[in-house]
């Protein structure tokens, strides 16, 4: 499952892309993240699936742009949980 | 002072199945508490028996309770009948006789499948205070989605302020806006409070009615467009939710996809997230049996 967490506002487009199937459930990004953005538990939106899978939590959803904003400083650092990410399942929007 | 007339009010509906007798069959439901409407959905083993779908007062758990009241009326169904129940929507973990929750994305999926069949790739549910754009395949099963719950620019909530400006009941918006000499250019925000403002000015200016409200409509049709383009449209394509009813903003929505048919159901299109939170309690209740 390709999962976008995140919104669209009157100033852009503030989404972090989650590909599921890549995911290993390692839990290197939620290590990574400074500001708790990511999590991983029981995957919400197939409940009849009982692996786990990494998720940009509930209360971050509506303020990554503001969140995500320390660890992006120019255009060509990587993001921490990017880094993190052997699997590359996880990119964002902006 | 004579009461004003609530043009924002939409019809509330409720169906129950003619040939179907529930007795000694597994009932199970689903319950949507949005933000603007709630649904409740009530399936006798796999087949659809009765639904009602009203607007969400403030207070969830009572909301919960309204809707399946309204969809029991006359079928001698009562709580205890309720072999499972799941929860959905923004009020979802506010449901009282619910065994579980469930996300809106994974109800909705399973909803549309149910509604319009199995050749349905992309649902757009269109709800009161968001919009979520989502792709399954042949089971109904999540592939890829995007929920828009930042922002009601461009939602239901957002047309409800619009009939009630220019006094067009919220019904009509949809004919009206198509009763014009020439499409004129859209509204330049969605934003409800910048598109309010625009549209008085632009009443002041002399425009008639069904030209803003086609303005506001071709608005919303762009809007939604540019969120489907970040996951793409795949057809089979249906819209669910109370925008579905609105053809000023489908028509429009259609000719900016270029997807000709979008699919329709007989059912009402707000039922989509309850009834595929129904399904998902079907599957659940088998899923302990075994």
């Amino acid at each position: 499952m390709i999962a976008n967490y995140g919104y669209k506002d009157g100033s852009g487009e503030y989404f972090i892309t989650i590909d599921t199937e890549k995911c290993n459930r390692c839990k290197k990004c939620v290590e990574a993240c400074p500001f708790g953005v990511m999590a991983v538990g029981e995957d919400m939106n197939d409940p009849l699936s009982d692996q786990e899978v990494a998720y940009v939590t509930e209360a971050e959803r509506k303020r990554i742009k503001y969140t995500c904003a320390p660890c992006k400083p120019t255009n060509e650092t990587i993001p921490p949980c990017i880094k993190a990410c052997k699997m590359d399942a996880i990119t964002h929007s902006w | 002072m004579a009461d004003k007339p609530e043009y924002w009010r939409w019809t509330e509906s409720r169906w129950t199945n003619p040939g179907l007798d529930w007795k000694g069959k597994v009932i199970t439901a689903g319950v949507d508490v949005g933000s603007v409407s709630s649904q409740a959905v009530i399936l006798a083993d796999v087949e659809l028996y009765a639904y009602a779908n009203m607007r969400t007062g403030s207070d969830s758990p009572d909301s919960a309770m309204k809707a399946m009241n309204w969809a029991m009326k006359d079928t001698n169904l009562t709580i205890p009948d309720l072999a499972y129940t799941v929860g959905t929507g923004y009020g979802r973990v506010n449901v009282p006789f619910s065994q579980r929750a469930i996300t809106e994305i994974a109800c909705h999926a399973r909803g549309g499948n149910f509604m319009y069949g199995p050749t349905i790739r992309t649902i757009l549910d269109m709800g009161g205070q968001d919009c979520k754009a989502i792709h399954c395949d042949e089971r109904g099963k999540v592939t890829k989605f995007l929920m828009n719950d930042k922002c009601a620019a461009g939602t239901g909530r957002g047309m409800e302020v619009f009939a009630d400006l220019l006094g067009v009941s919220i019904n009509d918006v949809g004919d009206l806006s198509f009763d014009i000499d020439k499409e004129p250019q859209p509204v330049s925000s969605t934003c409800v409070v910048y598109a309010k403002t625009e549209a008085t000015g632009l009443l002041r200016e002399g425009w008639p009615k069904n030209k803003v409200l086609a303005a506001y409509c071709s608005a919303m049709a762009h809007r939604i467009m540019t969120l489907l383009e970040r996951i793409g449209v795949e057809e089979d394509f249906a819209i669910t939710g109370g925008i579905a009813k609105n053809k000023g903003v489908v028509k429009r929505l259609e000719k900016e996809v270029s997807i000709k048919i979008i699919k329709t159901s007989k059912y009402d299109p707000q039922i989509a997230g309850a009834l595929g939170a129904a399904l998902f309690a079907k599957a659940l209740y088998d899923k302990g049996k075994k």
